[in-house]
């Protein structure tokens, strides 16, 4: 032991400030110096002015009941009643109006299937037959001719169940060729490389609106006299291979991003091609494309709206049908396409907060 | 010189049109020989071990492995490489998959052994390399030493004839050199043939039955490591030795 010690005592401190609870969070972030504060303010303001218009409109002003005159009076805000009105042609489109609970559990079977394949028990090999079966029921209960349905040709299916059939169908057909024309484009067979290089580049020099036409209207030209192709199909081609195009590119980048050393590591522990591409190159080209992957997807869902241009009338599309042809509520589009939006934008944030579940899960190996 | 396992004649290899990267190698690896290949960078040592399992193709002259000669042959080329484990300066490890997966990777699917029994065999590796603690980990979380004592356990998998190193501690912080150096001399005593490019004179020293100096794509020199170290022959291997053993 050394000599005894004494010690004197520190004086006293005084509290720390408080760092946590909504007064200080208030002062740091939006009040912290003058550029800060001056933003606040402004953002302030211009909300303090706006906000009460938009409440006004949507919910104080607003008209509930579905009553065209009570809308047309003067200062009458949002005109709620048109989606009581017409809600039912808005989602269902042209469908017959007394077979619509078919659609109704067809896209109710299709949700689930869709929820289901996102979840991970769901990732096993039977997962593409569960897809086989619910397509084959969704297809059966749409189009009827048996079980007593009466048959509905698929020029009246429409309003959201087509965009969720041709969203969840291109998108699902679209990855596995985006995977393959991405890896053909790296190839080391020169005709294999430029055949994908020139589909990339084709689909991409043209919008979508005329990759739909082609497949709509010039298409048939070119068929034999009595054959033809459900336009639906044709459709469902041409957003497919339009999307395939752009998400191609993304899997590219993706796979450009590998260092050599994994292919020539994977290469010395005797693995083929493939395994290769399966179990090294992908994986990580993949987890590291998650957010331009789901950014493709979620504009190939909202891409569908463009197929009311040859006349198949998916959500959008049913909504402009059922306002336009009826005059007492055209006016009220506004109110029409905000509900929607809302649609579209639930869907939409869905997939983006499960990319987001995604790249978590894809970026476990990378914690410390 | 007793049974050759590996054989260079007369081999050249270009990059592009005109760097001569390889000129006329001539090489005899004897089976169970553990040799170092030394010599200033760029001077072709690298691309010299990896013509062995063709990761590099050579464009002149023979080369065979173990009795296969490798040609543009798939067949031949994938004989070859279950026959040779290479560790790369970089590791290589494939950071998505864990320890034991990365080594049950290649046994389970080229392989085709159960899961189990590679799990078992993976873990049996991982125990000579010291490391077997960390099965579950990712690469990544791993330090620099035990990655490469895990690429090195990744593969002595696949039971290889011959291991080639290529450069392996010149990634690492100097106090985990010794840990992966260690290993390497456990391993050269078991008989393995080991071909190995490194600058670790020591190593050399210590288990190297010959050790070989290249500049600019030729062997200059080759000797034992008593001799090579001692009494270098070749004012280029001398110079070199003086460089990096002279501070």
């Amino acid at each position: 032991m050394g000599p005894a010690q004494s010690f004197t005592p520190i004086a006293p401190r005084p509290a720390p400030i408080q760092t946590d609870g909504l007064l200080p969070w208030i002062r740091a972030n939006l009040f912290g110096n003058w550029q800060t504060t001056t933003g606040t303010l402004i953002l302030g303001g211009l909300l303090l002015w706006l906000l009460p218009q938009v409440i006004s409109w949507t919910l104080l002003r607003a008209v509930w009941v579905p009553n065209a005159e009570a809308c047309r009076v003067d200062g009458a805000g949002a005109c709620w009643g048109v989606i009581t009105e017409k809600y039912r042609l808005i989602i269902f489109g042209r469908y017959p109006f007394e077979e619509q609970w078919r659609p109704l559990i067809a896209t109710a079977l299709l949700l689930a299937l869709l929820v289901a394949s996102c979840a991970r028990p769901f990732w096993k090999s039977w997962l593409v037959l569960l897809w086989a079966g619910v397509l084959a029921i969704f297809f059966t209960i749409m189009f009827g001719g048996v079980l007593g349905l009466s048959r509905v040709e698929t020029d009246r299916w429409g309003g959201l169940p087509l965009t969720i059939l041709l969203a969840s169908l291109s998108i699902a057909m679209a990855f596995p060729i985006a995977l393959v024309v991405a890896l053909g484009r790296r190839s080391g067979l020169p005709a294999i490389r430029s055949v994908c290089t020139i589909y990339v580049e084709l689909i991409r020099g043209v919008p979508l609106i005329s990759v739909l036409f082609m497949a709509s209207f010039m298409f048939p030209l070119f068929m034999p006299q009595g054959f033809s192709i459900d336009v639906l199909i044709r459709v469902l081609v041409g957003i497919t291979v339009f999307a395939a195009a752009y998400m191609a590119e993304v899997i590219r980048g993706g796979l450009q991003a590998i260092p050599k050393g994994q292919v020539e590591a994977a290469a010395t522990l005797g693995l083929s091609y493939w395994q290769t591409q399966r179990k090294i190159v992908l994986p990580q080209a993949l987890a590291m494309v998650v957010p331009g992957i789901m950014n493709g997807f979620i504009s190939t869902f909202k891409d569908t709206s463009l197929v009311t241009i040859v006349s198949l009338y998916e959500l959008t599309g049913a909504m402009g049908l059922a306002l336009n042809s009826d005059a007492d509520w055209r006016p009220f589009k506004i109110e029409g396409y905000l509900f929607i939006a809302m649609i579209y934008f639930t869907f939409c944030f869905s997939m983006s907060r499960y990319s987001h579940w995604v790249e978590k899960q894809v970026n476990k190996s990378k914690q410390r | 010189m007793a049974d050759p396992i590996i054989t260079f004649d007369k081999v050249n290899k270009w990059y592009g049109n005109n760097f001569h990267v390889l000129r006329d190698i001539d090489l005899s690896v004897a089976k169970g020989e553990r040799i170092v290949i030394c010599g200033p960078s760029g001077s072709g040592k690298s691309t010299l071990i990896r013509c062995i399992n063709r990761l590099e193709e050579h464009q002149q002259g023979q080369l065979v492995v173990d009795g296969v000669e490798l040609t543009d042959d798939v067949r031949a080329i994938d004989d070859v490489r279950k026959k040779v484990g290479m560790v790369f300066q970089q590791f290589n490890l494939f950071p998505h998959l864990t320890v034991l997966e990365n080594l049950t990777l290649s046994p389970m699917w080229v392989g085709k052994m159960p899961k189990k029994e590679a799990e078992e065999k993976a873990m049996e590796q991982l125990n000579r390399v010291r490391i077997a603690e960390q099965a579950g980990k990712y690469p990544l979380q791993l330090s620099g030493g035990q990655q490469q004592r895990v690429a090195i356990a990744r593969a002595l998998c696949l039971k290889p004839k011959i291991m080639l190193f290529d450069e392996p501690t010149s990634a690492l912080d100097p106090e985990m050199i010794k840990e992966v150096l260690d290993v390497m001399i456990e391993m050269a005593n078991q008989g393995i043939t080991m071909i190995c490019v490194t600058h670790e004179m020591g190593f050399a020293k210590a288990v190297a039955d010959r050790v070989i100096f290249m500049d600019q794509g030729q062997i200059v020199e080759q000797n034992n490591p008593h001799d090579f170290f001692n009494n270098p022959q070749n004012e280029r291997s001398r110079d070199f030795l003086s460089k990096i053993l002279g501070h």
